[in-house]
């Protein structure tokens, strides 16, 4: 059997493009180890020391000595970076300086803890919150970093050391940052020895495991960490192998790539799952994706819960997850189908939480999943033994009630409202109709409360209609008690069809609330693109672009694009507008703008900005910022107006690559034709320009030498030669040299407002000569608008196409011009009764170096209507030829009578 | 003959073109002085006191725009340019620079010498009180503020006049359309070219025999305007 073994072309570009990216960058090398005290920094320095000794430029960037001697004295002959002092909260602390680590740009730079969290509340504010992000920006600058970290401040495995040691550590580190290092060295050292060096006092801890000291190192603790030391680091030499093997053309491994889904929802397991996530991804060496599913049961969730998820999906992303929000009328349903269409191979979801009765009446997502689930693995995830973090929900829970309550209070009140007006309606039928039928208006009352009030309320308007009907209206009345059991029947049915109606019509209420809002998000999008695809020139972009944003997220917006020094400034000479962003922070713009990455309010770096910067990236560059001042912070930082925002910005980079590559297009276009155009130009001059040299010389000569022997009318015929070949040479020059000039774009439009019958006029007056044969015709009405042009330049289109006339048609033959005004424009037609156009597509005529009649019997012609055409281009008019339907020819050209916009 | 010998300094560096000039200009009964550099030009004209400077715009030693400055600043001599530089910006500065009339090269003799007999006239006329323009069969004395066609009277307003009396101060001679506008309406109106073109259409209407092909009140597009009284 044949197997297709190539590697998808795709993914060996993308691991070549990766590759060039970390040949530029620079190296990163992490000491690793499974607890503090191990050694790490030791090894790190005596590492520094030794590549020291061999010559090479090694810096402290740094190190915390701790007060241990035997680092000190490694510290000792090696270069030290001075530290920054950062005033937090009136206390000084001394932090890394990552300016002048820049500055320095030393070949290695040693910076110890790669957990270490910045402080984010001092002053000079940091600005990033966390080392090892500084550390990416070291990297990214060329800089090798060496650098150390515990296994408890991987992210991934942040959940199982806090179950093993029952220590929670808060710093963490992105496992994407351990995956991409370039070098991994575990410093190991066995328990007993950690615990001796621990009594010896060689250990510093650090003050959060201080407190705890003798519950994490105790040795169970110390070998399950070595454990998970050593699995994390065999996964790495496992994971290097395996993209060494993915190069290898007959490997076959990367056909079963295996895709995972995470599926979370607003609950506690949430983190659980995402975690469990990337363990399991990193396992199978996946990609995997994390996907939060908006149903209107979730919807309705308090927004403090809501909020929640900008957490996870930031903590998935930082897992190098990729995240994705959904919505969908249940859970399982928009899974599935985003499953099929991303073709996932497993989608991991919590295990069923209810229980009990709630567990029979509602089939959980898991459960439903597993039913609908068609080419992928369901996977379910127990919850995890609830252990400090189950305080959570509660505070959440409790906040469902305190947000709702004012909302939820007139709703009730109105489901009351309703049940009370469907009696007053029944007690005016009930001496007319049967008691069948006020239930059918009390079921009424049900629909109209579900539509207008939600669930809850109008589930209790449908159980107040059953007991007001049994007091007002069943026998005995007026009093709860029932005098026929069959009552008890129509009381059951009625409240079940009435709760089942009641909830059905919410939940149709909710949806198509969900779906609007999908869909004015669409709409909001398609505005902008489609006004954006409307729109030319960088400028105009970004201010409907500016618009837009301003509009849809009700902010402030600026667009900044790079000067020629590469620096972003502000845009100029714009009209202000009430949505302009003023006071955008020029610095960290330009951060954005020099590493592609966002900034500011609600991302990684400044995250305590008062306004996010957003960088227009293409394909392969970044072209300018977006910067957002959110009126309500709120609003840009729920992960679904993030995801739009960055929608929109995405849009607008596209839209400026898009005018980019057309101006490329457009420039390469130009010089292709300029090219073609060079060489028509070549052959035709030595054409037209030879032919009345030879002329001029003939006869000069002739006169030169035999003038004597001639008569006085030979002599003048010869002198008339000349003079006739020499003004059409003249003209020949004169028309190349304004081609050229037109077509270079050399001329700018010296428009003025000009009255057509003095454009006309002018012409005439020039050509009279050439028209002393051919008799003109100027009808023009008196009421024509004036023209906005350039005189002199339309006077030679009309001068041209005089000329052509008298040319091209035998003596006597008469032109007409005349013209009415037409929208923004004047058409003007200039008329002959001659031959007419020669055969072809009349449009032919006005490319260069065509002539009406073949070459040879009229001299100097070829150029006159390609420059008529120019010239009518750059004022954004037309010009056209065309056979008159009696006789003879019509040349027909717009001008326009309005000022072009700026 | 009547006409005095009129002086013409040519300023010009191809000594082929100074020879066509040369015998041109002679056979019409002109004295002709020549020079070929910028500096020759200015000593030339001031010892020689010309009543016509024909002056090239590229001369070798400077800018023939430098030349009408340095001529302009001490005297009132019709000076015509005559240049190959055919933008409408080069000759806009070069009128603006205080020459009177423009002709691109390469030129015919006869437009060249229409031109030269109508600078020279310019020199007499505008010392003449009573001037007398001729149209075709139509007569205007710009005086008296009488205009007369072959039909009778031809009623002209106050501004018609002051427009073609400026006209008729550079009778022959490029007018630019601000100067215009100074001369007849006053420096407040300077940029309104639309009112000009009314007036001049106006003014064709009265007087020209075609107002749609003038041959006396001429557009110079781009320019100005430019009056062509019937020669004699």
């Amino acid at each position: 059997m044949m197997v297709e073994t190539r590697p998808d072309p795709d993914e060996l570009l993308a691991r070549v493009k990766a590759e060039e990216a970390r040949a530029r960058r620079g190296k990163l090398r992490i000491f690793f180890g499974a607890t503090a005290g191990v050694g790490k920094t030791f090894g790190m320095l005596a590492a520094a020391r030794a590549v020291r000794a061999a010559g090479t430029d090694v810096v402290i960037g740094y190190i915390e000595p701790h007060g241990r001697a035997e680092t000190e004295r490694l510290m000792e002959s090696l270069e030290r970076l001075p530290t920054l002092p950062i005033d937090y909260r009136g206390i000084v602390r001394h932090e890394f300086d990552l300016d002048a680590a820049l500055a320095r740009r030393p070949a290695i730079l040693l910076v110890d803890e790669l957990a270490h969290s910045n402080l984010l509340g001092g002053e000079p504010t940091p600005r990033h919150p966390k080392r090892w992000q500084d550390i990416e920006e070291l990297l990214e600058a060329g800089i090798n970093v060496w650098t150390t970290v515990n296994v408890q401040h991987l992210e991934s495995l942040n959940d199982l050391v806090a179950q093993i040691t029952g220590v929670k550590q808060r710093e963490t580190v992105p496992d994407r940052i351990f995956d991409e290092a370039d070098e991994v060295e575990l410093i190991d050292l066995p328990p007993d020895d950690l615990l001796g060096r621990l009594k010896a006092g060689k250990v510093y801890l650090p003050e959060d495991v201080g407190r705890a000291v003798d519950r994490f190192f105790r040795l169970p603790n110390l070998i399950a960490l070595r454990e998970l030391a050593l699995r994390r680091m065999t996964s790495r030499v496992e994971a290097a192998a395996r993209v060494s093997l993915a190069g290898d053309v007959t490997s076959r491994e990367w056909l079963a790539r295996e895709n995972l889904i995470v599926a979370i929802g607003p609950d506690a397991q949430a983190e659980q799952l995402v975690r469990a996530g990337k363990r399991m991804a990193d396992a199978l060496n996946a990609d995997w994706m994390v996907v939060y599913v908006e149903t209107p049961w979730l919807q309705r969730l308090s927004e403090k819960e809501r909020d929640r998820r900008i957490d996870l999906l930031k903590l998935a992303e930082s897992l190098g997850a990729e995240t994705v929000t959904l919505s969908g009328p249940t859970a399982a349903a928009a899974l599935v189908e985003y499953a099929q269409t991303r073709k996932a191979t497993r989608v991991i979801v919590g295990a069923p939480k209810r229980r009990g009765v709630r567990a029979l009446l509602r089939r959980s997502t898991a459960t439903e999943l597993t039913r609908l689930a068609r080419g992928f693995d369901v996977v379910t995830i127990a919850a995890a033994e609830p252990r400090g973090a189950g305080a959570a929900p509660e505070a959440a829970r409790g906040a469902v009630i305190d947000v709702a309550q004012p909302v939820h209070v007139r709703r009730y009140t109105w489901a009351v409202a309703v049940s009370f007006g469907c009696t007053v309606i029944a007690a005016v039928m009930y001496p007319f109709f049967e008691l069948e039928n006020l239930v059918m208006v009390y079921l009424l009352g049900v629909t109209v409360s579900g539509l207008r009030l939600g669930r809850r309320p109008s589930a209790l308007t449908a159980v107040l209609n059953v007991v007001l009907f049994d007091f007002f209206f069943v026998p005995p009345r007026f009093r709860f008690a029932v005098s026929d059991v069959q009552y008890v029947v129509t009381f059951g049915v009625m409240l079940t069809v009435a709760l089942v109606i009641a909830n059905l019509v919410a939940s149709v209420r909710q949806q198509t609330r969900v779906a609007g809002a999908r869909e004015r998000r669409t709409a909001l999008l398609y505005a902008m693109s489609r006004e954006l695809a409307g729109t030319r020139g960088s400028g105009s972009m970004a201010r409907v672009a500016v618009k837009h944003v301003a509009e849809v997220f009700q902010c402030s917006v600026v667009v900044l694009f790079p000067g020629g020094d590469g620096r972003l400034r502000y845009p100029r000479g714009e009209a202000p507008s009430e949505n302009a962003f003023r006071g955008a922070d020029l610095a960290v713009a330009q951060w954005v703008m020099d590493h592609g990455r966002r900034a500011g309010l609600g991302s990684d770096t400044l995250p305590a900005a008062p306004a996010l910067y957003l960088p227009l990236s293409t394909s392969t560059e970044t072209v300018g910022v977006l910067a957002v001042l959110p009126n309500n912070p709120r609003r840009v930082l729920l992960p679904e107006q993030r995801h739009l925002l960055e929608t929109f910005a995405g849009q607008l980079a596209l839209a400026l690559e898009r005018a980019r590559l057309a101006e490329t297009a457009e420039s390469a276009r130009i010089s292709a034709e300029a090219e073609s155009v060079r060489n028509t130009l070549l052959a035709s001059i030595s054409h037209d320009l030879r032919t009345p040299l030879a002329v001029m010389a003939g006869a000069a000569s002739t006169l030169a030498e035999r003038g004597g022997a001639l008569d006085a009318k030979t002599r003048l015929t010869l002198a008339r030669s000349i003079e006739t070949k020499a003004r059409e040479m003249s003209e020949l020059v004169s028309n190349v040299l304004d081609l050229m000039r037109l077509d270079s774009g050399q001329i700018v439009l010296r428009r003025d407002w000009q009255s057509l019958d003095d454009l006309v006029g002018a012409a005439l007056h020039q050509h009279e000569a050439q028209l002393a044969a051919h008799p003109v015709e100027v009808r023009l009405p008196n009421d024509l608008p004036a023209v906005h042009v350039d005189p002199a330049l339309v006077v030679q289109v009309f001068g041209n196409l005089f000329d052509n006339a008298a040319k091209y048609t035998p003596p006597g033959t008469r032109i007409y011009v005349s013209a009415t005004p037409d929208g923004e424009f004047v058409r003007v037609m200039v008329d002959d009764d001659g031959p007419g156009l020669p055969p072809g597509d009349p449009a032919l005529l006005f490319e260069k170096f065509r002539r009406g009649a073949p070459e040879g019997t009229v001299v100097g012609a070829g150029l006159g209507l390609a420059i008529c055409r120019a010239i009518v281009l750059a004022h954004g008019g037309t010009i056209t030829a065309q056979q008159r339907p009696t006789r003879g020819a019509r040349f027909e050209l717009t001008l326009p009578v309005t000022e072009p916009e700026a | 003959m009547t006409r005095a010998m009129h002086q013409v300094l040519v300023v010009e560096d191809d000594a082929g073109i100074r020879d066509v000039l040369r015998v041109l200009l002679t056979a019409e009964n002109y004295r002709v002085v020549e020079a070929s550099m910028a500096q020759r030009a200015e000593i030339e004209a001031r010892s020689h006191k010309p009543d016509l400077l024909i002056v090239d715009l590229g001369l070798p030693d400077g800018d023939g725009l430098e030349v009408i400055r340095r001529v302009r600043a001490w005297s009132p001599m019709p000076i015509i340019v005559l240049s190959a530089r055919t933008l409408e910006p080069q000759k806009v500065a070069a009128l603006d620079a205080g020459a009177d009339d423009y002709v691109t090269k390469p030129f015919s003799s006869a437009e060249l010498l229409a031109r030269v007999r109508a600078a020279l006239r310019r020199g007499v006329r505008s010392t003449e009180p009573d001037a007398v323009l001729r149209f075709g069969t139509n007569e205007i004395s710009l005086a008296r503020r009488e205009a007369r066609g072959r039909d009778g009277p031809i009623h002209l307003t106050p501004l018609e006049y002051r427009v073609l009396e400026s006209l008729a101060r550079h009778s022959g001679m490029i007018v630019r359309q601000d100067q215009l506008l100074r001369e007849a309406w006053g420096p407040g109106k300077i940029g309104d070219t639309g009112s000009l073109r009314g007036c001049i259409k106006n003014l064709r209407d009265k007087l020209e025999a075609d107002p749609h092909r003038p041959k006396h009140l001429v557009t110079e597009a781009g320019l100005g305007y430019r009056l062509r009284p019937s020669e004699d």
